[in-house]
């Protein structure tokens, strides 16, 4: 079978590949597009480490077929920064060590972000629920948690 | 010898060197990397627990359009079973069974061939058209089933007594008498467990890219915790001499002790080098939790005795470890660390090495010492009840200090377990209030650490700044540490010292990433480097300034003249000094290879808080906090790091993970759905407090702390559980159905059924 062709946005920037019918969204970031920010964990949903937004929802790239792309704005962790400048998200993660091996890292990063678009003033408990399909292995989440509500006090401060 | 005193970087939360390319994902893990003309390879597993191969067809799967290779076991380089070769504790008869079955399949999972194609989906395809003629044998699992007198044998070479077992060996550990110390003892207790397997979980399957050149000139990107491991092992398994491979370690996406061993490597090596082309192999999670290494599953048995007032006169432990379906369990850990916090005359520890059909265990995070540790600590919890004594109080009466000669042979130096008994015991968690079904409980542990080999680079940059490298992929922050340490005696600014982990052409031999060695062994050889650089700096500036080398001081990133030259010269600058090399005898740089010694053992104590759900049989960890004796924290941001991740590891470990097995004989839950590690919604957060008692024998006073933070967990959690109900767990994991039928009895689970 011919393979198909997509055209699609990713990180704001128009995007065409082509990929077989079954591929999964992950393995078109990873293979034709080149953005292995996304990581493979599992290909089955529960570890998170592939994690991107599909028109501002958070979804496992693994989980998606890649041809659902057509036409939708996608955004991974490639497009977090703006150029040199971390995301506020990113700046904290660095400077609270709240990352080790850095496998589950771009996942968190993408999930967080999204929540905070979501929801400015997430509880503990809220940033528990939120990230609990994103799995961690070296960090027992202490630390990504309190990064991530950190960088919600000073974005909050930020704006106002 | 703790030469670092001013702090300005030791002990400072610096941004890791690694950092930003990790929270950008520019960071290159092992499956993220490609070549040209790359191919894929996949591997055909075993569908059954045990069999004899009795003939392999690969001429279907050669035929298929596409494939370019098919190895298996006759490729792989033979290491006979009657003569042992050693690669560090791997023995390479074990190791190339493991990698292709040999003789007989021996898990579901175990590697029969691999094929490599122009595509994954081709690869795959190949793999069903093998044809394998199966001779289908009894299987064994579980260990009372693997020492049962009838067992069917795994291997008929091995002997236990005389007799062929699965039994693959002993080992003990002992002081003084058991018999005269129980003799003495007031109150006994002694009581038997059970845990079983767990994986390390590492979120980054086992992936590899191999290019095997026409001459053999061999280069394997891929992630390990240990490129020198990967490249002996390849070279062992492969017949490629060490020299002709380059093994260049990704970015690691989590180890834990499971990847110090090679699984894809040398199948990738064979392939390409079959195909002549480059090879990519990816593990599926699947194949991650039926082929590689979990821990052991246990049974243990230990008796503590005590006087009335407390003092503990002696102790005996007996712990069956599963090795899997080759030789190989963490029994040094079982029977080396459990008794070790204490100072107790009379101590015998006997380990078992258990073969079952299973995958073949890897290390796991001070392997062997949380399943001892497991049992002393709930053995020693209702030591204390018996005695009416609170059990931080009993583990002090006992504990294990300086001169104290533990029963695996050392005399303990200064050692910090009895301050992180009181601080534990003086710490608000202790004494803070706990509600209707909450408990608490506390447990403590010890590991070994470790030294060995460690090489260093250190470079200086023409324009004055500082490139390390050094030989052990950094699994949770140990770069971080390595510029802290290099900025602070070169005293200048921590971003100016970059840290790079070199491959095996561009490094001196390097041993694992293992055994919370890393931090320990590569602050000796980069201190040592430094030094060096520190001492020819001084010598070109005492040319420059026509003095003695003597009287220059080395302090802020600058040389500085000493009395009697005291201020008679402006300062020169690294920068300075850089800039002068060329004309003042040449680049500047130093490296250090070096067996380091001096590892101090570490300790830990744990206080857990649970609250039960009794309608469901949830246990739910409230409140934690993990002391250590960490020695000195270069990075304290990574070393509580490591303690909420070893604790977190623990909390899986305690209360949800687990393989569970068919009755086939298959892995039944071999994802991540099934096999249930902690999600960020069911912990609290972890407090640490580090306690630091500085090793004597190290420049920075650096313990290991990677592997203590997983020993005591278990215990902890499980005293906690007995706290809150008043029942006691003697099995892992205490998960909700086991929960519900200790608290509801066997009948009226039935009855509700």
């Amino acid at each position: 079978m011919a393979k198909l062709h997509v055209s699609t946005t990713i990180n704001g920037e128009p995007v065409e590949f082509l990929c077989e019918p079954s591929d999964t969204m992950l393995d078109a970031l990873r293979g034709p597009l080149g953005l292995t920010g996304s990581k493979e964990g599992c290909a089955s949903g529960d570890c998170g480490a592939c994690s991107i937004t599909l028109d501002d929802r958070l979804v496992c790239s693994c989980l998606m077929l890649a041809v659902e792309a057509e036409g939708h704005a996608l955004q991974t962790i490639e497009g977090m920064a703006h150029g040199d400048k971390l995301h506020p998200l990113q700046q904290k993660f660095l400077e609270m060590a709240a990352l080790q091996c850095g496998i589950c890292t771009s996942g968190m990063l993408v999930a967080s972000d999204a929540l905070l678009r979501k929801n400015s003033k997430p509880s503990e408990e809220e940033v528990r629920f939120w990230l609990a399909g994103n799995l961690c292995r070296c960090t027992g989440y202490d630390k990504i948690v309190r990064a991530v509500m950190e960088t919600a006090d000073e974005m909050r401060e930020a704006a106002q | 010898m703790n030469v670092v005193t001013n702090n300005k970087w030791i002990g400072e939360r610096t941004i890791r060197p690694d950092g930003a390319d990790k929270v950008t994902g520019r960071a290159a893990f092992a499956a993220d990397t490609n070549m040209p003309g790359m191919i894929w390879g996949k591997v055909l597993r075993s569908p059954h627990p045990h069999a004899r191969i009795k003939s392999i067809d690969t001429s279907k799967a050669e035929a298929l359009p596409g494939v370019k290779a098919v190895v298996s076991a006759r490729d792989v380089v033979d290491f006979p079973v009657d003569k042992s070769v050693m690669l560090g504790i791997q023995d390479m008869r074990w190791m190339c069974r493991n990698v292709m079955a040999r003789e007989k399949a021996l898990f579901p999972g175990h590697p029969i061939a691999a094929v490599a194609a122009t595509t994954e989906a081709i690869a795959a395809k190949a793999c069903e058209l093998i044809e394998v003629e199966y001779e289908v044998l009894p299987w064994v699992i579980e260990i009372d089933d693997a020492i049962a007198p009838d067992a069917p044998i795994l291997h008929d070479f091995m002997k236990f007594e005389g007799k062929p077992s699965n039994i693959g060996g002993r080992l003990e550990v002992k002081k003084g008498d058991v018999a005269e110390g129980f003799a003495q003892a007031e109150v006994i207790v002694e009581r038997s467990f059970t845990t079983r397997p767990v994986h390390q979980g590492y979120i980054e399957p086992h992936a590899c890219l191999v290019s095997v050149g026409a001459d053999n000139k061999t280069t394997i990107w891929s992630s390990s915790q240990g490129q020198f491991m990967v490249r002996a092992m390849t070279a062992y398994l492969t017949g490629i001499p060490q020299s002709d491979i380059r093994a260049i370690p990704a970015e690691i996406g989590g180890g834990f002790g499971g990847k110090t061993i090679v699984y894809l490597e040398p199948l990738a090596t064979l392939l390409a080098k079959k195909s002549g082309r480059p090879v990519k192999m990816v593990m599926t999670r699947e194949e991650v939790m039926r082929a590689t290494g979990p821990t052991s599953g246990s049974k243990s048995t230990v008796k503590i005795g005590a006087k009335k007032d407390g003092t503990i006169v002696a102790a005996q432990g007996t712990f069956y470890l599963q090795a899997g379906a080759l030789p190989g369990s963490p029994n040094r850990g079982a029977v080396g660390c459990s008794f070790s916090p204490y100072d107790i005359p009379h101590v015998l520890a006997v380990g078992f090495d258990v073969l079952s059909n299973r995958s073949k265990v890897a290390a796991y995070r001070a392997p062997g010492a949380p399943i001892g540790a497991y049992a002393v600590e709930c053995v020693l919890d209702e030591l204390a009840e018996a005695l009416k004594m609170d059990p931080l109080d009993l583990r002090l009466k006992n504990a294990a200090r300086q001169g104290t000669k533990a029963a695996f042979g050392p005399v303990f130096p200064r050692i910090g377990y009895v301050e992180t008994l009181q601080a534990a015991k003086s710490h608000p968690h202790y004494s803070a209030p706990l509600g209707k079904l909450q408990g608490r409980g506390v447990a403590s542990g010890f590991w070994f650490n470790a030294g060995g080999e460690s090489s260093a680079q250190v470079n200086i940059t023409e324009d004055g700044n500082v490139v390390v490298t050094t030989g052990h992929p950094d699994v949770g922050g140990s770069r971080a540490a390595i510029a802290n340490i290099c900025a602070e005696l070169l005293g200048i600014d921590y971003k100016r010292v970059s840290v790079l982990i070199g491959d095996t052409a561009t490094i001196g031999f390097s041993n694992l990433t293992g055994g919370s060695r890393v931090l320990f062994a590569s602050a000796i050889v980069v201190t040592q480097s430094t030094d060096k650089i520190i001492a020819t700096l001084k010598e070109r500036a005492a040319k420059i300034w026509d003095i003695d080398p003597e009287a220059v001081k080395w302090e802020n990133g600058a040389a500085h003249p000493a009395s009697p030259n005291a201020g008679q010269f402006e300062p020169l600058t690294l920068a300075e000094l850089a800039a002068k090399a060329p004309s003042m005898g040449g680049p500047i740089g130093a490296g250090v290879q070096l067996n380091t010694e001096g590892a101090e053992g570490g300790f830990g104590t744990h206080i857990c808080d649970v609250e039960v759900d009794p309608e469901l049989g949830i246990v739910r960890v409230i409140r934690y906090t993990a002391v250590q004796d960490v020695g000195r924290a270069i990075h304290p941001g990574y070393v509580e790091g490591q303690i909420q991740g070893g604790v977190a590891q623990g909390i899986g470990w305690a209360l949800n993970e687990e393989y569970i097995y068919n009755k086939s004989g298959k892995v039944d839950n071999p994802g991540f759905l099934d096999y249930r590690m902690p999600v960020c919604s069911d912990l609290p957060m972890l407090d640490t407090v580090m306690v630091e008692v500085p090793n004597p024998k190290h420049p920075q006073g650096v313990k290991g702390v990677g592997e203590v933070p997983l020993v005591p967990v278990m215990a902890a959690v499980a005293n906690a559980i007995h706290n809150a109900l008043g029942k006691r767990f003697y099995s892992l994991p205490m998960s909700p159905p086991v929960v519900l039928e200790v608290i509801e009895g066997p009948e009226t689970r039935q009855a509700a059924e």
